[in-house]
């Protein structure tokens, strides 16, 4: 393998109903900075069926080139189209940094893809940078360090331990990256990429399955991800019931409710408002968290929050190691009392 | 009807985690239990068992010590246990786990292969699909329902907001979610049987069509440039307030303070 052939940073653009999922804005953001340190150029690889459209948007929001694999079998998400047609560009194209979201779609397309173009992969990077690898030279051996590696850190062992991993001797350097880490950047409007349609052909053969029917779930809720307020609750709330009062409290401050896994176990609420590492990554300005003890994996999830206040009767509950606020005191007394005071100052105002 | 499960002994993360000086994993070091997906897996494949007389085969890789989550699982009612065990075998990645336990399947016949989603150490959710792109079977990861249809499996996958049905010829692998259902518990003539059933041995020589440059820590494309424990920030500020409405103030002035009212 010559690695010098490989170049560039190339984004999975993913598309669901042929709407492109906010992860591939996220992506086209963090791919950016990395061409930018690298001075190469950003290609967005967008695979479906009649979505060459979405060719401009990706353009708005960072791709300088799109590569448009359009075909009727890449209509609906199945492994293996979607794997023949990414690793067919990788092929032919020979990205140096192949990037895709570490979503329900990413990792199942990533690692099928990795293995069939043999390099390795990286699974939910919380952070991408350029650097050197190793990190430090060794002694007397500083020619062999590798420089402009992609060096991608991702938690482990449910967030309890952090690793920089890099991918020396292959390309393309993949990872799939975790959703709501990354920046979007605030979209150019007008912009335009140059637009690159190849098609590999599709013979559906053993590895094609055959979708009989798709469910969605009926949900009215907006995406706890895109929230700036959210008023999480975990099992010291107690019920499904008590749950009102943290949606009160929701209503008030204009945000949104969300919860902890012990709630979604509970069948309190469903597993799409979860936060966690089983759950979502959330960022908003404002986090509260109410009866919720601050498991580790519940805090990998929300610990990039801006500000995080939290109510807890327990004084040793973990979650205030987290907290830029901590309450020792009754929930029950507390949350509907500030709702009411949070109302009166926004009556004020 | 043949049922191989891929199953993995992984540290109970409540237990701490340690490190090697290499930065690679100590397992020896850290308390051991089956994989929590890989169990739904196990479990999915034995009500296979019930319902169709499927001869379950639990396949792991690991330390010699990896024997003892095929011994649970015989205990809970699989047939045979295979373990995959080998010093070069140390200190693989995803690439290098996945080839080694596709040299090891190409051994055996199978109609389903069933790993976990992820496990608890790595959380990578890698190992299964790169396994079927090795085998040149279809993959149906996130599984929360299989069916058996004469042939063919019909798989509930999810997604975000949605699933899908899934219909697949077999041979395939299914990624198990530990939502799929409650494990059994092992049963008092399991765990006699487990005691006296032997667990078959495998190392480097039993991998079939598989190069050495694709084994172990040398044959992953991934390396480890740096592992420590998270670093976390730092508490805030606690308070214990007298009552209810001193709590509500101290917030109210927060919220105030930062703008967000």
């Amino acid at each position: 393998m010559n690695l010098e052939e490989y170049k560039g940073v190339y984004v999975f653009a993913q598309q669901v109903d042929n709407q492109l999922s906010s992860i591939s804005f996220e992506l086209l953001g963090k791919a950016k900075e990395l061409a930018a340190d690298l001075k190469e150029q950003v290609t967005a690889v967008l695979i479906g069926y009649k979505v060459k459209d979405l060719a401009d948007q990706l353009a708005e929001y960072g791709a300088d080139r799109v590569i448009v694999v359009d075909d009727p079998e890449l209509e609906t998400y199945r492994t293996e189209p979607y794997a023949h047609a990414l690793a067919s560009v990788i092929n032919k194209y020979k990205p140096d940094i192949m990037l895709v979201g570490a979503t329900a779609i990413g990792r199942d397309l990533g690692p099928t893809v990795s293995a069939r173009v043999a390099t390795g992969l990286t699974a939910d990077c919380t952070k991408l940078d350029i650097g050197d690898f190793p990190l430090v030279a060794i002694p007397g051996k500083e020619a062999e360090q590798k420089h402009n590696q992609l060096l991608m850190t991702r938690p482990a062992f449910g967030g309890n331990t952090i690793a920089t991993i890099a991918c020396p001797d292959n390309r393309p350097q993949m990872a799939t990256v975790r959703p709501g880490v990354m920046q979007k950047i605030e979209p150019i409007k007008g912009a335009k990429a140059v637009v690159e349609e190849y098609n590999p052909g599709f013979t559906p053969n053993n590895k094609y399955v055959t979708i009989k029917e798709v469910v969605k779930a009926v949900s009215d809720v907006a995406d706890i991800m895109d929230a700036k307020i959210l008023v999480s609750g975990g099992r010291g709330v107690g019920s499904a019931e008590n749950f009102k009062i943290l949606e009160d409290l929701a209503e008030a401050l204009g945000g949104q409710v969300s919860c902890s896994r012990a709630v979604v176990d509970s069948g309190w609420k469903p597993k799409d408002l979860q936060v966690g590492q089983t759950g979502k990554t959330v960022r908003p300005q404002l986090y509260f968290a109410i009866g919720i003890s601050g498991a580790i994996q519940h805090v990998a999830g929300m610990e990039e929050s801006d500000l995080i206040i939290a109510i807890n009767k327990d004084e040793d509950a973990p979650i205030f190691d987290v907290a830029d606020y901590g309450i020792v005191g009754d929930l029950n007394k507390i949350v509907p009392q500030l709702t009411e005071k949070i109302k009166a100052m926004k009556a004020a105002k | 009807m043949k049922v191989i499960v891929c199953v993995k002994q992984v540290p109970d993360t409540k237990g701490g985690v340690k490190f090697n000086a290499d930065g690679t994993l100590d397992r020896a070091a850290m308390l051991a239990i089956m994989n929590p997906d890989d169990k739904a897996g196990l479990e999915a494949a034995l009500r296979l068992k019930d319902q169709y007389q499927a001869e379950v085969t639990v396949l792991t890789m690991g330390l010699p010590k990896a024997a003892d989550v095929l011994r649970e699982a015989i205990a809970m009612g699989a047939d045979k246990g295979i373990l995959v065990t080998d010093r070069v075998l140390g200190g693989a990645d995803t690439w290098a786990t996945s080839t080694t336990i596709a040299g090891a399947i190409r051994n055996l016949e199978y109609d389903l292969i069933i790993t976990g989603r992820q496990a608890i150490d790595g959380d990578t959710a890698q190992v299964g699909p790169q396994i079927a792109e090795h085998l040149g079977i279809p993959v149906i990861s996130y599984a929360q329902d299989i069916k058996i249809d004469g042939d063919k499996v019909v798989v509930q996958r999810q997604y975000d907001d949605r699933y899908h049905m899934l219909e697949a010829k077999m041979p395939c692998l299914i990624t198990a979610l530990s939502e799929l259902n409650e494990p059994r518990y092992m049963t008092p003539g399991g765990i006699f049987d487990a005691c006296a059933a032997e667990i078959t041995t495998w190392g480097r020589a039993d991998l079939k069509d598989v190069d050495d440059s694709n084994l172990g820590l040398k044959g992953s494309p991934t390396k480890i440039a740096k592992a420590s424990d998270k670093v976390r920030k730092g508490a805030g500020e606690k308070v214990v307030p007298e009552s209810p409405e001193d709590a509500v103030s101290f917030i109210a002035a927060k919220l105030d303070e930062k703008h967000i009212i």
